[in-house]
């Protein structure tokens, strides 16, 4: 049994030997007339004084239960289940479009589970009240222990019990050596085992292992640290993806991202400047076995600079290794293919040249290709803008009859294409998004015959022509890339808090505070009785095996004498149950 | 290419045979402990109710031998160091005397099981290893690999503590028996061929936070079966206290288990079986304290494996925590041991709330490897099913 709870009846009868800890005692609740005693003086004077009193003791009592141990115990148990719901409902910070076809299939559930924040548990209101109760918890906890135990590293270890005999371990012999010898022997025992020694009358007391308390405080207050962290971190982190095509690049403004989150407090000024470019984009994957096409390596092969500097620095970024530029860190997330073309008009005019990014369809990547060309004149000269959609295969295998690559690498690149001409709908002010063709205001080409629509295979070089004139040229096909850019300041502060959260906590677990008395007193017959207590935090094993060690030192300069059994000044021998066994082999382990 | 190809195909081929003989000596592990649990016998029970129901006893004395203090001859006998527990209590019931009882046949069949254990452990150990070498990496990129390390480390666990003289014999038949059920789970449902990663599990993070993931679960599912028997232990105890189990108990009487209906005397003697295996248990402190230093040893390795899990994170997805649901789970389980903790050094909590609290905290361990798996997917969607 711990002795934390020296309110419960286990405690030594010395006062000496309390508390070895600096855990809160559990406290009893208000309890008899006027919550708080005092009397009630008539008149409002009187009613408001005891008003103030009760309102003060009430506080205090609700403080007292806040920092208590049972209640931290409670407050640590309801964290426990108020995260639970987070893994079973789906979270908008994890995965929106999850949410969103969660909300789909249960329509009925959804108001409730809103109003219940259940979308966004973990800054929901009633997850915050449990974490930040259970935080000024710990602050009330810690605040006091450590007064405590500051205390504690100054007094000195307390004066011997009276009574050795009823410590949990206990020696005794007696000896022909002088008392004051076996004491200055045993306080340099102490000394020498580390211990702070105190001596007394007849009597050295020694106490050791703080250190265990120190690691426990250690260990709660880098809780704190890491929530901080955590929580500033949330305020000001600044995420943001990017596609980049094989030679092109991308420099740190908010205007630059794909796609952008933010923390509360961020301000776009918060950006480190730097910009970087695609040099090149290298992707391996397994090619036999049942994994094949699993990707094995990606790497992306960039040019950055640094702030203003104009000095080009080349790195390799890959999946597990960002690039950090100035706290920014700049994560490899994606690949695919961007075909290459050329488009011309009826007029023989190139109307768009460059890669088109396409995204990938599956993880073989077939993907959907969408070009828009908005400046398109058809062989009489009019406007007519003109849009393709259709598929990008990086390993089309004609054989298998599908449109669906075969392999992630670029083995036999095709592209099947399908055109549209009419209204691409680009200035009706309503954003579009490059990735989809909105064909409601567009007539579909169609092949010579008029009837059938016209849709092409083509393989690099080849070219499709169009029935209004104009032609698209499939020139080639680069890599592209995604990164994610973000910054998150308090990840160095997170990383501190959770190494001496370890630190702290190993110490706490494993270090063992104890206490050693040694009393050496001259017998009436002349000789000396030697006895020797012990006390730990925890009933362990190691408390006893320390003291046999003790007073097998102790014994090479006091050796025991055997008893005599007439001598009636003999310390109280121990009860008569005793039993000599060999240490308890179970009983070891963690407070070791 | 080629020949290095095959050679990896031979050792994985290697490797299952290997894990399918494990489990073969494993299943003779399990009946030659059945036997040991059957033939043992129930003796103990005086001796166990009879510390209860007498007054305490008080104080033990520990006579520690030391070797030689010089020169190698002599042999000092050391100190006697008395010791006592807290008057109150059922601190002071002794431990039962193991599986076999005081018979020796048991004895023998649980020497044979452990010698059957060792055995397993040595083809499990080789298929674990013939597998790490087929990938050439660590063995642990799929559930199927975490599952048969898994088993591996929590039998290894058992044996160090055996090897270390703790009095730990007990464990012998439920761990078999979970070892059994983890790897016939492994190879019929999570089985899957081997195979380099994908480039996000590339990072020596997760070799650290893996491999500390298996030995703190090894671990606390030792510490989870010990507590587990603690509270079994802990009622039949109360119930000798109460004199309604052990010798003297009622439904120990012949003429009360003539009297009644066979189904109440199937209920009796189903009753008197437990009594008879909980009798040959260690006492309830032993199990207790031991589950609290398993679990206690564990915590500061399991959160070192959270923060480790949390660095490849911030590695692999560039951020350290995100809510995933394997790491809400970590998180949970986290919390949950710490709440045990807690409960451990809190007066009216200790005991069988603590215990409760512990057996929690493991099931949400359980859970987050195999319930997160399977139902949720998530980022750490590694489990290859
Ligand atoms: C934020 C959540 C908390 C966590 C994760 C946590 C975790 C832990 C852990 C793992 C231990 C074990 C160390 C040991 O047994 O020595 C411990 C001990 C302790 N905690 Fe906390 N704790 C938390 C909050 C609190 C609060 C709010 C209090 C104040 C009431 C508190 C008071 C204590 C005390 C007094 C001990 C030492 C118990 C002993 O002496 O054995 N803790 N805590």
């Amino acid at each position: 049994m711990a002795k934390t709870d020296s309110s419960s009846g286990s405690a030594p009868e010395d006062a000496s030997a309390d508390r070895l800890s600096t855990a809160p005692v559990e406290e009893t609740g208000p309890s008899g007339a006027g919550s708080f005693g005092g009397v009630r003086r008539p008149g409002l004077l009187g009613a408001l004084g005891w008003g103030l009193r009760e309102a003060t003791g009430w506080l205090r009592w609700f403080w007292r239960q806040l920092t208590s141990m049972r209640v931290a115990l409670i407050l640590l148990l309801l964290l426990s289940l108020a995260t639970i719901p987070g893994s079973l409902i789906p979270q908008t910070s994890v995965d929106s479009v999850k949410v969103d076809d969660w909300k789909k299939g249960h329509q009925a559930l959804t108001p409730a589970f809103e109003k219940l924040q259940l979308f966004h548990v973990y800054s929901s209101v009633w997850f915050s009240a449990v974490y930040i109760l259970l935080f000024i918890s710990l602050i009330g906890c810690i605040v006091p222990r450590t007064w405590q135990f500051v205390g504690q590293l100054r007094s000195r270890p307390p004066r011997a019990p009276r009574r050795l005999d009823r410590m949990p371990a206990y020696a005794t012999w007696r000896t022909e050596a002088d008392p004051e010898q076996v004491l200055a022997r045993a306080g340099r025992l102490l000394k020498g085992k580390r211990f702070r020694t105190e001596p007394g009358e007849g009597s050295v007391a020694g106490e050791k292992g703080y250190l265990r308390e120190a690691g426990n405080l250690v260990f709660h207050v880098s809780l704190i640290v890491l929530l901080v962290a955590f929580a500033s971190g949330q305020l000001w982190k600044s995420e943001g993806g990017k596609l980049i095509v094989q030679g092109d690049g991308f420099s740190n403004t908010l205007t630059q991202y794909d796609d952008f989150k933010s923390g509360s407090l961020f301000t776009p000024a918060d950006l480190p400047r730097f910009s970087f470019f695609l040099d090149d984009f290298e992707a391996t994957y397994e090619v036999t076995g049942p994994q094949r096409g699993t990707p094995r390596t990606y790497a992306a092969h960039v040019t950055y600079y640094k702030g203003t500097d104009n000095t080009p620095h080349k790195t390799t970024i890959k999946v597990n290794d960002p690039l950090v530029i100035d706290g920014s860190k700049i994560y490899l997330q994606g690949h695919g293919y961007a075909p290459v073309v050329t488009v011309k008009d009826g007029k023989g005019n190139v109307a768009y040249q460059g890669a088109v990014a396409s995204l990938p369809l599956d993880s073989n990547i077939t993907e959907n290709v969408v070009l828009k060309v908005p400046d398109f004149r058809d062989k009489e000269g009019a406007k007519d803008q003109v849009g393709f959609t259709g598929l990008f295969i990086p390993t089309l295998d004609e054989r298998t009859g599908t449109m669906l690559s075969q392999f992630p690498d670029l083995v036999s690149p095709g592209m099947v294409l399908t055109a549209f001409h009419g209204s691409l709908g680009m200035d009706s002010g309503v954003p579009q998004s490059v990735y989809k063709l909105d064909v409601s205001k567009m007539k579909q080409f169609t092949k010579p015959d008029g009837k059938s629509k016209l849709s092409q295979l083509l393989r690099v070089g080849q070219t499709m022509n169009l029935p209004n004139g104009g032609t698209l040229h499939f020139d080639g096909i680069k890599p592209w890339a995604t990164f994610q850019i973000s910054q998150k300041p308090g990840d160095g502060p997170a990383l501190a808090g959770a190494v001496a959260a370890i630190l702290g906590v190993a110490g706490s677990l494993f270090i063992q505070r104890r206490r050693v008395w040694v009393r050496a007193v001259r017998a009436a017959d002349g000789s000396t009785v030697v006895e020797l207590a012990g006390l730990g935090r925890s009933e362990s094993a190691k408390v006893p095996e320390e003291l046999a060690d003790l007073a097998a030192a102790l014994q090479t300069d006091a050796p025991p004498v055997p008893d005599d059994p007439s001598t009636s000044d003999a310390p109280p021998t121990p009860d008569e149950g005793a039993d000599t066994t060999e240490p308890s082999e179970s009983s070891e382990g963690a407070r070791a | 290419m080629n020949l290095a190809a095959a050679t990896n195909e031979n050792l994985a081929h290697i490797s299952n045979v290997l894990i399918y003989s494990a489990m073969a000596v494993y299943t003779l592990a399990f009946l030659a402990h059945i036997a040991e649990w059957v033939f043992g016998s129930r003796s103990a029970v005086g001796r166990t109710a009879a510390a209860i129901t007498a007054t305490p006893r008080q104080a033990v004395t520990v006579t520690v031998k030391s070797g030689s203090a010089g020169g190698g001859t002599a042999v000092l006998e050391r100190p006697k160091v008395i010791t006592r527990t807290a008057p109150g209590g059922r601190d002071d019931v002794p431990d039962g005397p193991g599986a076999a009882g005081t018979s020796e046949q048991g004895d023998l069949y649980g020497r044979i099981a452990i010698s059957l254990t060792v055995l397993a452990f040595a083809l499990h150990a080789g298929g674990v290893l013939t597998r790490a070498l087929s990938v050439q990496r660590a063995p642990w990129g799929n559930m199927y690999e975490f599952s048969c390390t898994f088993g591996m480390v929590a039998v290894g666990v058992y044996l160090c503590l055996l090897a270390a003289r703790k009095n730990i014999r007990w464990l012998g038949l439920p761990l078999v028996t979970t070892v059994l059920l983890d790897l016939g789970l492994a190879v019929s449902v999570l089985y899957t061929a081997s195979d380099q990663l994908v480039p996000a599990l590339h990072s020596y993070w997760l070799w650290i936070h893996v491999s500390c993931a298996i030995i703190s679960g090894a671990s606390l599912y030792v510490g989870a079966v010990s507590t587990l028997f603690y509270l079994l232990r802990d009622r039949y105890e109360e119930r000798l206290a109460k004199g309604e189990a052990g010798p003297d108990a009622p439904e120990g009487k012949p003429e009360q288990q003539s009297a009644d209906g066979g189904w109440l005397r199937l209920g009796v003697k189903a009753q008197l079986a437990m009594d008879s295996a909980l009798s040959r248990l260690p006492s309830a402190g032993t199990l207790d304290k031991f589950g609290y230093r398993i679990n206690a040893t564990v915590f500061p390795l399991w959160t070192f494996t959270i923060i480790a899990g949390a660095i490849w994170a911030e590695a692999a997805w560039g951020r350290y925590w995100g809510w995933d649901p394997k790491e809400v789970w970590s998180f949970i389980t986290w919390v949950a041991y710490a709440c045990y903790l807690h409960a451990r050094a809190t007066a009216g909590w200790k005991g069988r709330k603590a215990a409760y609290l512990g057996l929690f905290a493991f099931a949400c361990y359980v859970f987050n490897y195999y319930g997160v798996n399977f139902l949720f997917g998530g980022k750490h969607s590694y489990s290859g099913v």
